[in-house]
């Protein structure tokens, strides 16, 4: 992963010390709540319902296992011992004291980690793959390219007061695992006749109040132009973006109301001056950033031999083989596998994790992956390179740590913000949805019958749970101050991107259970072969689910 | 006299700001709205001080940048600090149009924006009586280096790295 250098180092130790001044000013009444605000929020500080919260950045969701122990660190002695996995790869605490949160940042930087723009109108930390650099599909690593967006996006001194916050997510691979057309630039690695490294670039997408899926606004772009490029997208965003709404203010609603071919000629006319400018990337920088990704000192492995060890093992214990469908996936090295920790078991909020869980994910990755750990944006935990024959020992010790649950991909592995108990944005609690429905659904035979499905769950419509893009949505409405919940169905977050329908009328928290288990009723009843929810969904459309839980057609 | 925060130091300000709606224009050092500054060139042409423009940060400056340049000052106003439109457009008057005079950030602006609006090409700031300049200005030097292209920097860290 990429290691810091004098300059990296410097930067983030003089951002630590510019916050300290300006949490020092503001205590002492020097700076107005007003002018604060942005300060705070692009060091990641919120004021929440019941304290502050941190955030702080994981870019693109790579952590070592020195800095996992930090946080363990962090949370135990300016927190209450836990911290929250969020679905921008990101961590938060939830109780940091803000005269403390100065001396959080510094030991962060201790460890090369900052919370610099993980809130505020400005670019935020850009996400990618949890499966980058490994998956078998992929065209090419995006991690280097996310470094160097890094790089360019932090303290970037023209865009720190966007109209609205600003996304970027990168996909290297075949398959989608970043929900990349759902951001506000979305670049997809692809490669050109001749073989060149180029970026398809999208603009636009995003969920929150208006979801909108992404539209490309260029085929290919060079690799050595991503920054002017991005340069170019940015000032034009930057100098027309709605500032009078903030519900239109995200770079969506231009490229709607430009249209996606206006807003295309404004971004290539601004390009035409920056365009082979001195921010043009060379290939020593590029090859300066690759050599920190490069594939670790596998073992060269019997994969054949390996295989059937792990097979036999398998057949004789039905727990590690439920474990084995459904957390570890192939991947490029032969004789090697990632492994999903989950962060899902029934009863914890979805993507919490202790100081003592964070402890072991730490010697589970020294031991077994290199020292490497990935979150997910699916708030999850990945251990990206495990020998396939230490898999049996790693299954065993992740369990005793709660940490083995084999629910990845399952309607248990939710994603959900947190909600009413934590926001004081939210309409309604979430924590508490999903806890019912893990409970619900805890006949693991069952679980496992139903396949892939995702159900996200958001506490208000700025969809920080994803709800738009799930499988089932589920989002917390208020209804003359009670907390209702609205249904959808039909999102996804793949490449077939999709925006999910409302099922119907909101429905009461107690309700909420019984229709997603009508829901499923209609989905076994109904599926063909192996057929997932969402096909069975897209083939037979939204009339039968809607009078299941409704009891009449309309 | 009111204070001014240039190139680091803190001097009077000699310059009156004129609003856009005023048709008399005081005696002294006058910035002027770019509308008068395009329209009102006669009466200007008499005044005795010394002129510059004012313009807003959402200005379409493509059209009228080649109109500013022999002004000695241009002021770039900020109508709330969180409105980062005028970052664009300095950057804009020093890089494509190398504007080599006084760039100057008047309105709404924060003490803490002063590194960022100085790397976008500002060399001026105004603040309220209430700002002591002294003080604001060692904002200007929170960081000592940075990642990317800017007005005051045209190399590239991965350059010089």
């Amino acid at each position: 992963m990429y290691k810091y250098d004098q300059y990296d180092q410097k930067l983030v130790d003089e951002r630590v010390e510019q916050f300290r001044g300006q949490t020092q000013r503001f205590l002492a009444g020097d700076i107005t709540e007003d002018e604060f605000l942005p300060l705070r929020l692009q060091n990641g500080l919120y004021v929440q319902r019941l304290a502050p919260m941190l955030r702080i950045a994981v870019p693109y969701g790579l952590l070592s296992s020195v800095q996992v122990r930090k946080l363990a660190d962090i949370s135990r002695k300016f927190d209450k011992g836990y911290v929250h996995f969020t679905t921008r790869q990101n961590i938060q605490l939830n109780w940091p004291k803000l005269e403390e949160v100065p001396d959080i940042l510094a030991e962060l930087a201790s460890v090369e980690m900052h919370a610099i723009q993980t809130s505020g109108n400005c670019i935020r930390n850009t996400t990618t793959d949890q499966f980058a650099g490994v998956a078998i599909d992929e065209i090419e690593d995006p991690r280097p390219w996310c470094e160097i967006i890094r790089q360019w996006s932090t303290v970037h001194p023209e865009f720190a007061f966007l109209p609205r916050k600003f996304k970027i997510a990168v996909c290297g691979s075949e398959e989608d695992r970043a929900a990349f057309l759902l951001h506000d630039i979305g670049l997809q690695l692809v490669k050109n006749k001749r073989g060149e490294t180029g970026f398809q670039v999208f603009v636009g997408g995003g969920l929150g109040r208006t979801p909108v899926i992404a539209s490309s606004i260029r085929e290919f772009l060079p690799k050595e132009h991503l920054l002017t490029y991005l340069d170019a997208i940015l000032r034009v965003y930057n100098r027309y973006g709605n500032r009078d709404n903030k519900y239109k203010a995200r770079i969506k609603i231009l490229v709607r109301a430009w249209t996606s071919e206006v807003f295309t000629e404004r971004v290539e006319a601004e390009w035409v001056h920056l365009k082979d400018g001195p921010a043009t990337l060379d290939g020593s920088e590029i090859g300066r950033v690759k050599s920190f990704f490069t594939s670790p000192d596998y073992l060269s492995v019997k994969e054949a031999s390996v295989d059937s060890e792990v097979s036999a093992l398998a057949a004789e214990n039905r727990g590690f083989s439920r474990w084995l469908d459904r957390n570890v996936s192939a991947q490029k090295q032969p004789g090697y596998a990632s492994v999903s920790l989950s962060l899902k078991p029934a009863g914890v909020a979805p993507g919490d994790v202790t100081d003592r869980q964070l402890e072991m994910i730490a010697d589970l990755a020294d031991r077994f992956s290199f020292g490497e750990i990935r979150s997910t944006h699916n708030q999850n935990i990945v251990l990206a390179d495990v020998a396939k024959a230490d898999l049996f020992q790693l299954w065993q010790l992740a369990k005793t740590s709660g940490l083995a649950t084999p629910n990845i991909g399952t309607i248990n592995d939710m994603i959900c913000c947190p909600g009413g108990d934590y926001c004081s944005l939210a309409n309604a609690k979430s924590i508490p949805v999903a806890e019912a429905i893990q409970r619900k659904f805890d006949d693991l035979d069952y679980v496992y019958d139903l396949g892939d499905l995702e159900l996200n769950i958001s506490g208000c419509m700025n969809a920080c749970g994803h709800h738009h893009i799930g499988h089932i949505g589920i989002l917390g409405v208020d209804k003359k101050g009670e907390e209702w919940y609205q249904i959808q169905l039909g999102g996804s977050a793949n490449k077939d991107a999709a925006l999910g329908k409302v099922l119907g009328p909101s429905l009461s928290r107690d309700a909420v259970t019984d229709s997603i288990e009508k829901l499923l009723d209609v989905y076994v009843e109904n599926r063909l072969d192996q057929e997932a929810f969402l096909a069975t969904y897209q083939r037979i459309g939204m009339e039968k689910f809607k009078q299941r839980v409704y009891g009449t057609a309309s | 006299m009111a204070q001014l925060l240039k190139d680091g130091q803190v001097i009077d300000n000699s310059w009156i700001t004129v609003a856009g709606d005023a048709t008399e224009f005081p005696e002294g050092d006058l910035l002027v709205s770019l509308d008068q500054w395009l329209q009102q060139k006669t009466q200007l042409e008499q005044h005795r001080g010394s002129l510059g423009v004012w313009i807003d940060g959402n200005e379409e400056i493509e059209a009228v940048a080649e109109l500013l340049l022999v002004s000695p000052v241009i002021a770039i106003k900020f109508p709330k600090f969180a409105d980062g439109r005028g970052f664009s457009v300095a950057r804009l008057l020093r890089e494509r149009y190398t504007y080599k005079g006084e760039i100057r950030a008047i309105g709404e602006i924060i003490r803490d924006q002063l590194y960022l609006l100085r790397r976008c090409g500002f060399n001026a700031f105004e603040f309220g009586a209430q700002v002591n300049l002294a003080e604001a200005s060692a904002s200007l030097l929170d960081f000592s280096d940075a990642y990317q292209v800017a007005a005051d920097q045209p190399v590239p860290l991965f350059k010089r790295r």
